[in-house]
């Protein structure tokens, strides 16, 4: 790993937010102890090195109005390559990810419109005859995105 | 949600301006006050659409190469009780209540763990399963073999939320 103490206390700290202020970065270097500038350089290098994803706002589907829920298929093991092509086509498709189970295939289905998932969703069964479950959230408890570090 | 909101979360999705000011930097722009885009932010952020303004780092990247998804079977007066318990775990970061598919589907929690190791991992599942004691019918934990896709929730730039 190429992060080192200093690194991992900026992390640590900037999970969890910043405030909407002039200056947002000021109290966090206060509160961690280095210069402003240390911290922003570094912030940018983390990100620049794909230790960030990104530094921005973080987006909630369902507050901006649109469908998201998880979904699922069981694909045959010869047919992985052309189903996982097909499924990836559909700009719908965020986060798609080969599991180690039967039902093989997860991804997340978001679209701008909630009656938009079922059009996807039997769009998807109709190209590959095969089934497509959706695992639509009932119940949130609590998002922790902190990693301990 | 209106036409300026809609052009602060367009301009800054991909990422905050990392310079003292990020605000002022975005407004300038978008060609509105910082005080506007401050405040445009903090109703956003009061209304849930955005969850926070943060770092959001790169799991595999940080050594955490292993997620594994949890399932579990818990009785549908208990589910909400442990979810919370389950979703407090420092190493849990997705916890949901979704529905079951029966026969072959009986569970209806799911938690996400991430590990640097497979040790670590099962480590975490037993921490989960002493929350649970005798609550739990079944379970199962279906690990990532590969990223096939990966995109985060991006707002599409000809999105119209009028």
């Amino acid at each position: 790993m190429v992060i080192d103490e200093v690194d991992r206390k900026i992390i640590s700290r900037l999970q969890s937010g910043i405030a909407v202020e002039e200056e947002p970065f000021r109290s966090v270097a206060l509160e961690l102890e280095i210069d402003e500038g240390e911290l922003l350089r570094r912030l940018q290098g983390l990100v620049d090195r794909g230790v960030l994803s990104r530094f921005g706002p973080l987006l909630n589907a369902q507050a901006l109005g649109g469908g998201v829920t998880l979904a699922a298929m069981s694909v045959p093991e010869d047919r992985f390559e052309e189903v996982t092509e097909i499924v990836n086509s559909y700009p719908e498709v965020g986060h798609n990810y080969e599991r180690d189970h039967h039902w093989n295939m997860w991804f997340v289905l978001l679209t701008e419109d909630p009656e938009q998932i079922g059009r996807v969703q039997r769009l998807i069964e109709k190209r590959t005859a095969l089934e497509v479950r959706l695992f639509p959230k009932e119940k949130e408890y609590y998002l922790n995105f902190q990693l301990q570090l | 949600m209106d036409f300026l909101d809609r052009e602060i979360l367009l301009k800054t999705q991909g990422g905050l301006p990392l310079v003292s000011k990020p605000f002022d930097e975005v407004a300038r722009t978008i060609g509105c006050s910082p005080e506007m885009v401050r405040e445009r932010f903090q109703k956003m952020l009061e209304m849930g659409v955005v969850r926070r303004i943060a770092a959001i780092p790169n799991h595999y990247q940080l050594g955490y190469r292993l997620n594994g998804m949890s399932v579990w079977d818990l009785p549908d007066e208990m589910v909400d009780e442990l979810g919370v318990r389950v979703g407090s775990l420092d190493f849990v970061t997705h916890c949901y209540r979704r529905p079951r598919f029966l026969p072959d589907w009986p569970y209806n929690l799911f938690a996400m763990v991430h590990a640097r190791s497979r040790e670590e991992l099962d480590g975490q599942l037993l921490k989960i399963q002493e929350i649970l004691e005798g609550n739990c019918r079944a379970w199962d934990v279906l690990f990532s073999k590969r990223i096939l896709k990966k995109t985060g929730l991006r707002m599409a730039e000809k999105r119209c939320f009028d």
